[in-house]
């Protein structure tokens, strides 16, 4: 039984060692590279004795980022992915909750490493992986290690203000691997090109089935994703045949008729989710790929990356909304409505997972944790954890899982999910913001702010700017003379958002 | 050119639009903007900007850009 994700990849090393495992435009790695970076920097966690401990690695996106991960794992600990991306506050509120003793960098990055408030070590990834490897040191590691040992760490956004880190293990990666290439039917011939970032788990679905699979991942260059010819280009010149995208890159490439230009023309499968795909821009994609399979995939951070699909097999009308299906193997759904019971056939419930694919909650945080994954209500007789996503969803008709809303103040923006009130804490935190309330806008797909201060609306966000990543920066902020209040002195979000529409006019 | 700054200010306020000509080498633009500055443009201007004109040269600058809608008007 396979209990380590390094299996994978020692498996495919010993087949296909001198075939590319993942590339960028600068640089390309073979599994033997990756394989031997690995060890190395593992070898050296082990003599310096970092042991089942969080290793923060900062490095720009690159195939010897991938490596570190893996050489994290190498030295029997877990990866903790930050990137330049990131605004220094939030890393600094990570390094806060994660208390790391070593980070991981590179020539471009050991600069920004160097300058923050951080005690630790700090390594350059070129030292590391030039050095040796003592493979016995990794065996011992290994025999110890077991699969709900953590794998990595990955921030997602609290409400608090404080970022949530969730530990996934190698139980429910492995869980988590083997049903998505099941579904998405990977195999050796799979040329990934992959858009996620490293900090999210979303880079999951293309950086462990390479190593499963012997597969190549092409990390594709960020600003590809803003010019949408050069894009299409850039999968068609590396043959890329899958691809796991937001829906907002996908739509940025159909919605300017793109296609009808430049056809992705290896392109065979194409999953997508995060986001409701708007039929008239999914219509365009599968006329441009007739044979192509289209994969809407569904699920949180908590669950390891996604837990249910639907492959598109009818037609949808414009204003349909394509369903999220159904649970991978070995995962199961329970829809629980406001009394803990299962919903009716076709009402609505929060949607529950069950199954070894849950993570182990979040870092340093009991109660957050406690709050999320709960006893299964329907399970009174032995300990049984679920974890209640927050969204609401229904079955339809044909049985299949549909996404309905939020219940909270979480949204999805670019793919990225956000909660509204980590945006107002940082704010709120901001010299001259007296208050401060934070929209959204679901059609325009428009963060938007208001605030009351004495700072110009220019000044707020040369702030944000340093405490928000770009994905959390309001797209409008206005400035307004007094807050509307409730009658209960709560900020008045229904008159802020009729505002709001009344501007749009 | 006036229409043009107010619709880049209402993204970045704080970015000194007359003057920058690096927008997309230093990475002030991301892709989320890119969309909105066109389907702005084609409102305001009534321009559709197309796909081949998507390309990092047209956005660099707002002189760059006005020229572009200023192409295209004339088309």
């Amino acid at each position: 039984m396979q209990i380590n994700v390094l299996e994978y990849l020692e498996r495919t090393v010993a087949r296909v060692p001198d075939k590319l495992a993942y590339a960028d435009e600068e640089s390309g790695m073979t599994f033997r590279e990756v394989s031997r970076a690995a060890r190395a920097i593992g070898t050296f966690l082990a003599q310096e004795g970092f042991s089942r401990e969080p290793v923060a690695v900062f490095m720009r996106k690159s195939p010897q980022a991938v490596a570190a991960f893996f050489g994290a794992v190498y030295g029997g600990d877990f990866y903790v992915p930050l990137d330049e991306e990131m605004p220094r506050h939030r890393i600094e509120l990570i390094f806060q909750t994660l208390q790391p003793r070593i980070v991981l960098c590179d020539a471009a990055t050991e600069e920004t490493v160097r300058s923050f408030a951080f005690s630790g070590r700090v390594c350059r990834y070129e030292d590391l992986a030039a050095g040796p490897v003592d493979d016995a040191a990794l065996a011992a590691i290994r025999s110890r290690a077991i699969d709900t040992d953590p794998i990595y760490i990955v921030f997602t956004s609290g409400s608090t203000g404080v970022p949530k880190g969730v530990v996934a293990c190698h139980r429910s990666v492995l869980d988590y691997i083997e049903s998505l290439s099941e579904v998405l039917r990977f195999d050796e011939d799979t040329v990934f090109g992959n858009q996620s970032p490293f900090y999210f788990d979303a880079c999951l679905k293309e950086l462990y089935p390479t190593i499963k699979f012997g597969a190549t991942t092409w990390l594709v260059p960020r600003q590809k994703f803003s010019f949408p010819i050069q894009l299409v280009e850039f999968l068609n010149a590396h043959k890329i045949n899958t691809i796991c995208w937001v829906v907002s890159a996908l739509t940025m490439i159909s919605a300017f008729g793109v296609l009808d230009k430049v056809v992705p023309r290896y392109l065979r499968t194409v999953a997508f989710g995060s986001e409701v795909f708007p039929i008239k821009q999914f219509d365009r994609w599968r006329r441009a790929l007739p044979d192509a399979r289209f994969v809407n995939l569904y699920g949180p951070t908590e669950t390891t990356g996604m837990c249910c699909y639907y492959e598109v097999d009818r037609e949808f009308s414009p204003g349909d909304t394509l369903p999220i299906g159904r649970p991978f193997r070995n995962t199961e759904i329970l829809l629980l409505d406001e009394h803990n019971q299962l919903a009716q056939p076709g009402e609505p419930g929060e949607i529950c997972v069950r199954g070894t694919s849950l993570t182990l909650g979040y870092y340093r945080d009991f109660e957050r944790t406690d709050a999320a994954f709960v006893q299964n209500p329907l399970n009174t007789a032995y300990h049984e954890l679920i974890y209640r996503t927050g969204d609401i969803g229904r079955r339809n008709e044909r049985g299949e899982l549909e996404f309905l809303s939020r219940r909270d103040a979480q949204i999805k923006h670019m793919g990225h999910r956000i909660e509204l009130g980590e945006i107002e804490v940082i704010v709120a935190t901001c010299e001259g913001v007296k208050s401060c309330c934070a929209l959204f806008d679901h059609d325009k797909k428009k963060i938007v702010l208001y605030y009351v201060g004495d700072l110009t609306p220019a000044a707020l966000t040369a702030f944000l700017k340093e405490k928000l990543p770009r994905y959390m920066l309001p797209n409008v902020i206005e400035q307004l003379d007094t807050m509307p209040l409730t009658p209960n002195g709560k900020v008045n979000r229904v008159e802020l958002r009729e505002r709001y529409q009344a501007r749009r006019r | 050119m006036e229409t043009l700054l107010s619709i880049l200010r209402d993204l970045h306020p704080d970015v000194d639009f007359e003057t920058c000509t690096t927008l997309i080498d230093d990475k002030i633009l991301d892709s989320f903007d890119i969309i909105t500055i066109i389907s702005e443009i084609d409102s305001e201007f009534d321009v559709a900007i197309p796909a081949d004109e998507i390309i990092p040269e047209n956005f660099n600058s707002a002189k760059a850009l006005y020229a572009l809608i200023e192409r295209l008007e004339d088309e």
